[in-house]
């Protein structure tokens, strides 16, 4: 909602300056987006008349004029437009005047002819683009007055940045109520007289009322004989296109001008192409009709229409049809003001992919007891403005479908409990009244009727709002908060995810947050996906899909740090991931990390080389620490099959791991294939509450064996295997060595372990020891066929 | 016994020419060993009378005892240069660069996320989740915006299709966090149905959020974190202190002005915009909005089983990458969701 600041102290007009009302009006929740100059600073430019124009001797181009500036004599100035011409009306900038861009007029010789001021366009005043000539000034303009105050250019804009249920707020009587409510400056509400109805011969339009629920009043008038051609007066333009509406013609300006002031749409039907009686009906399904703004609808029977007996004219407070719409032809007008319920308009624009004035401020609700008042106001307008005589007007109502206010009760103690500070009697009185909410009181209680243009005022709650606005949100109390003290838990056998996300970073991994929606062939080759999650609506097709997997965007991301330079990349990423389930959608939290280039930061003195899937493994299984992982060779569409694995916790497989498929790294040009994996969010924030065992007071025995199995052996299956078989009292094997060349074997590969053999009650003999070592040796020869390596 | 003396003098001065311990042990043969001129002279000694000889052997042993210090401090001498070198030799350039593991970061909205997860826990305020794909009814319905009401418009909706490529009713991206409020009041409600009194709930739910806009201050896709206190007695008043509270520890300063300027939440009556304007600093730019927030409508706690005559509360929702924006100096929203490795590792 815009609107100028001049035109809006007609009705109210505040002792403050335009600062300080854009700051009131935003400090009371209608808040100004934007306030700007109606024109940019210049000064020195009056009104003027042109007496005389005659060639300029040196120049084709140019004129020489004899200008009345209100001054008692003629002025000569040299002027190029094309429009000069003796008896118009234009701004004329006298010497040492400055104009927009601080450019000063000089008395000067214009190829040798004395000019003495400047005549300007719109555009050299800073007040439109318009350049094709002079600005022409209406014929009435006397001359010598200051352009400025001639034309209202140190008038403010205002943009008013209006919440859904401030539909009041949508004409300039509404914002002026409000600030006579936060003011206390007298409002000034526009007389509005009936007009001379002429007696026609003709009959009126009966109309109908054949949806009552959706269309409980509406009025009409002719108007016969009015010229449509008639130009819109200047204020009237200047207002509406201060409000940000283009003048199109003195019809549509005057119920432009109309709904602007008084927030009731109305539409202006030609009434010879109206034939019969009105109907404000529903749509019949599949009707068609074509729109002011050329397209054309097919309506279902939730649509309100407004017909005749040949069809539909009008989408009933949305927008007009193009059949029947006013044309500078038009000469009888068939005008109309109604009530339509906001549930039968809300949406319906917006269904069909265009908004309108009437229907922002329909959905949003119109005061139903201002049409009468608005069609005589625009009635009035016209017959001014473009003549003819007017009809009585035809109104008809379904009183029992008129919206009713229902009483609103405020509790003082309530108001008192939801704002957190108690209000007497004397100030809520004051502010209702200020309000304009009439009330009567019950005990300490106070009964609100609300009036017909407030559609927000429906429960306590609302009314404890008004009072706070206008006592202002500032000047209530902000204490330090109180309340009870209630330890939060602090799960012990749960990681939380600032914790994990930390110990990943600490890995060297960066986090990165990406879109949820992701190109259709990223979950086709990282997920193999051929059914994601589709948008209806997506901003563009590169994100027309969800992801069904974090992997997709990790390796966008390495794709585009490449292209930065960056050699060395460590990624990870939380989020969810979607997918279809049946009726309804799976949206697992997934964490994936990425791995790429040198396996540490270039540095001097140490050796290098290129992370690879081993790396990553230790990171993944760090971050499960204490608890271990299973990795079981799988095939994945993303990785690289003979060095891919699924990932277990506790025999549930809760991810993947692998290197990218060499395919994936050609198509997406990487030099070389990242690391990647992808784990269930969830099973990495369990944790085990640690508990404690004996820690051995005696001596350790450290034993190394080395044999020599199939190369094909899983080294985990082994491990695995040896850790469950061994004997008590060994309590540590790793895995020391891998070897596979000269002295081994073809097909076969040499696997050392070091084994730590230790009891808690006694120092082992070398039997023991031995016995331990053997029972591996035979569990290992037994089950795979292990050869000892001596 | 001018001889001995020459000897003690003479077996100084060759020591003291010596800086290699071979070569000392070697001349050091010259003076102590089998044959040495010391060993000589003792084994002469035989030959004496008693007296003289008591005399003699002496003196013998004064100079034997005076090389062999000599020996020993020479010895000693030369380990320390040895060591000396040594150490010199072994000195490192201290300014090389230390071989550290490459450091990795968080995210500066998570940085901010979790600032602000912590400011609320230390109030009582428990971190709750929410789905994303989230269903018309939670996002708008439970949350007094039916079908059709004009606030809808102001949130331009991520819909999604069925399997089949037919649009899917009732489902949606979340426009914002505060279906999460609806989720967890009503769960609440049926977990405490039957006491006498209901606890207190004291929640924060920051999630991503999705809405049909982009351009240099809207992403389509962003964060938000939604708060909600409700008990016996919260107020309007209660939500200012929190708010002010919450931004002056956020931003560690009290050079912050925070207003709060009546709006429109269908969810929320009455509601306010927040608005923070930095007194000083790079900041001052005027009022920047940063979160919308209001008391719970009397409705909502209703759909979700709570008693509105009872309880009151307050919810608000706030912008974190807003925050997180104005807290390190970014500006442009955009920046958090392009993976920038040049962009992110200031951050950690």
């Amino acid at each position: 909602m815009q609107f100028s600041e001049s035109w809006l102290r007609t009705f109210v007009n505040p002792d403050c300056s335009s600062d300080a009302l854009a700051h009131l009006l935003t400090m009371a929740g209608l808040e100004v987006e934007a306030m700007e100059a109606a024109a940019p600073a210049f000064s020195g430019v009056l009104t003027a008349e042109i007496l005389s124009v005659a060639k300029h001797s040196d120049a084709d181009r140019l004129n020489v004029c004899q200008v009345d500036a209100g001054d008692g004599f003629p002025r000569q100035i040299v002027c190029g437009a094309p429009n000069a011409a003796v008896g118009l009306k234009v701004p004329c900038a006298l010497p040492d005047a400055v104009l927009p861009g601080g450019f000063r007029i000089k008395v000067a010789k214009v190829r040798g002819v004395q000019s003495c001021g400047m005549l300007c366009s719109a555009r050299e005043l800073g007040i439109s683009e318009d350049a094709a000539g002079l600005l022409e000034l209406p014929a009435d303009a006397p001359p010598g007055q200051s352009i400025r105050d001639f034309l209202d250019l140190d008038d403010r804009i205002h943009t008013l940045k209006l919440t859904p249920n401030r539909a009041d707020c949508l004409s300039l009587v509404g914002i002026a109520r409000e600030v006579a409510a936060l003011t206390g400056a007298p409002l000034l509400l526009p007389q509005i007289s009936e007009v001379a109805v002429t007696a026609s011969p003709l009959q009126p339009r009966a109309v109908h009322l054949q949806a009552p629920a959706a269309c409980p009043r509406y009025c009409g008038r002719i108007i016969r004989g009015a010229n449509a051609k008639a130009p819109t007066p200047e204020w009237m333009r200047r207002r509406l296109s201060r409000g940000g509406l283009r003048s199109i013609s003195a019809l549509v300006d005057i119920t432009n001008y109309v709904m602007l002031t008084l927030g009731q749409p109305l539409h202006a039907f030609d009434d010879a192409r109206l034939s019969g009686d009105i109907q404000a009906r529903m749509a019949t399904p599949g009707e068609k009709l074509l729109l002011l703004n050329g397209q054309e609808v097919t309506l279902t029977d939730d649509v309100l229409v407004i017909a005749d007996a040949a069809g539909a004219k009008a989408m009933a407070g949305v927008m007009g049809g193009a059949e029947s719409a006013v044309s500078l032809e038009t000469k009888d007008i068939f005008l109309e003001s109604a009530f339509f319920a906001p549930a039968a308009i809300a949406g319906r624009a917006r269904r069909y992919n265009f908004s309108s004035d009437a229907a922002h401020r329909y959905e949003r609700g119109v005061d139903w007891e201002n049409c009468r008042n608005a069609l005589e106001y625009a009635s009035a307008l016209i017959l001014d403005i473009c003549g003819g005589a007017a009809d009585a007007i035809t109104h008809v109502a379904a009183e029992a479908h008129l919206p009713r206010r229902a009483v609103v009760r405020l509790r003082p103690p309530r108001l008192a409990k939801v704002l957190g500070m108690p209000f007497r009697a004397a100030e809520i009185t004051e502010y209702l009244t200020r309000l304009a909410l009439p009330f009567t009181r019950e005990s300490t209680d106070f009964l609100v009727t609300p009036p017909s243009y407030r559609f927000d005022i429906k429960i306590e709650e609302d009314l404890i709002e008004e009072i706070a606005r206008v006592h202002g949100y500032e000047n209530l109390p902000a204490p330090e908060p109180k309340g009870e003290l209630v330890m939060l838990p602090q799960p012990e056998n749960r990681r939380t995810l600032a914790k994990l996300r930390q110990q990943i970073a600490d890995r060297g991994y960066q986090e990165v947050i990406n879109y949820a929606f992701v190109p259709e062939e990223q979950e086709r080759d990282f997920a193999a996906n051929a059914a994601p999650v589709r948008l209806a609506n997506p901003i563009a097709s590169q994100f027309a899909v969800l992801r069904s997997s974090l992997l997709g965007s990790l390796v966008d991301n390495l794709v585009a740090n490449l292209k930065r330079k960056q050699s060395r990349v460590r990624l990870f990423e939380l989020g969810r991931c979607f997918a279809y389930a049946g009726e309804d959608y799976r949206q697992p939290w997934r964490m994936a990390m990425l791995a790429y280039g040198a396996v540490l930061p270039e540095g001097w003195g140490r050796e290098t080389r290129q992370v690879d899937f081993f790396d990553l493994k230790g990171d993944v299984e760090s971050l499960f620490a204490p608890a271990e992982l299973s990795f079981v060779r799988a095939a994945h569409c993303a990785l690289h099959p003979g060095r891919a694995a699924d990932i277990q916790l506790a025999g549930q497989t809760i991810g993947h791991i692998g290197e990218l498929h060499p395919q994936w790294a050609q198509k997406y040009e990487l030099p070389a294939a990242p690391v990647l994996c992808e784990l269930e969010l969830e099973p990495m924030t369990r944790a085990a509450l640690p508990v404690h065992a004996e820690v051995s007071r005696f001596q350790p025995a450290i034993r190394d064996l080395a044999v020599l199995v199939d190369q094909s052996l899983p080294a985990h299956d082994i491990l695995h295997g040896m850790r469950q078989q061994a004997p008590k009292q060994v309590c540590d094997i790793q895995l020391f060595d891998l070897y596979q060349g000269k002295g081994v074997p073809a097909g076969r590969k040499s696997l050392a372990f070091r084994i730590v053999i230790q009891d808690t009650q006694r120092t082992l003999s070398d039997a023991d020891i031995d016995l331990a070592v053997s029972e591996i040796t035979a569990y290992l020869e037994q089950h795979f066929q292990a050869q000892l390596r001596t | 016994m001018q001889d001995l003396d020459f000897i003690v003098r003479a077996a100084k001065a060759a020591f003291a020419a010596i800086a290699d311990p071979d070569a000392l042990e070697q001349v050091k043969a010259r003076y102590l060993g089998k044959n040495g001129q010391i060993t000589a002279l003792l084994k002469d000694m035989g030959t004496l009378a008693a007296e003289e000889k008591r005399k003699a052997g002496a003196a013998i042993n004064q100079a034997k005892a005076a090389v062999e210090a000599a020996l020993i401090e020479r010895r000693e001498a030369i380990r320390q240069a040895a060591l000396s070198a040594r150490l010199a030799e072994e000195a490192l350039d201290v300014t090389l660069p230390g071989r550290s593991e490459a450091q990795g970061g968080l995210h500066p909205v998570t940085r901010t996320l979790e600032r602000i997860e912590r400011l609320f826990a230390s109030i009582g305020f428990a971190v709750v989740d929410g789905p994303e794909i989230e269903t018309d009814f939670y996002n708008f319905t439970a949350l007094n915006t039916p079908e059709d009401h004009p606030a809808r418009s102001m949130h331009d909706t991520f819909y999604l299709l069925e399997e089949d490529g037919s649009l899917a009713e009732k489902v949606l991206l979340r426009t914002h966090t505060s279906p999460i409020q609806a989720r967890y009041m009503q769960a609440h409600a049926a977990k405490h149905a039957g006491q006498e009194t209901m606890p207190e709930i004291r929640i924060i739910a920051p999630g991503r959020v999705y809405r049909v806009d982009s351009d240099a201050t809207h992403s389509p896709m962003f964060h938000q974190v939604e708060g909600l206190w409700v008990g016996e007695n919260v107020s309007f008043a209660d939500l200012k202190g929190v708010i002010a509270d919450f931004l002056r520890r956020f931003f560690e300063t009290d050079d912050l002005k925070v207003r709060f300027r009546p709006s429109f939440f269908p969810f929320t009556e009455p509601s306010a915009e927040i608005d923070v304007a930095f007194l000083r600093g790079t900041r001052k730019e005027g009022w920047l909005e940063i979160a919308g927030c209001g008391m719970v409508h009397p409705n909502v706690l209703a759909h979700a089983g709570i008693d509105p005559e009872r309880y009151t509360g307050f919810a608000f929702g706030c912008g974190p990458d807003r925050l997180a924006m104005l807290r390190y100096g970014v500006n442009d929203l955009r920046l958090f969701f392009e993976s920038d490795l040049r962009f992110l590792r200031q951050f950690v």
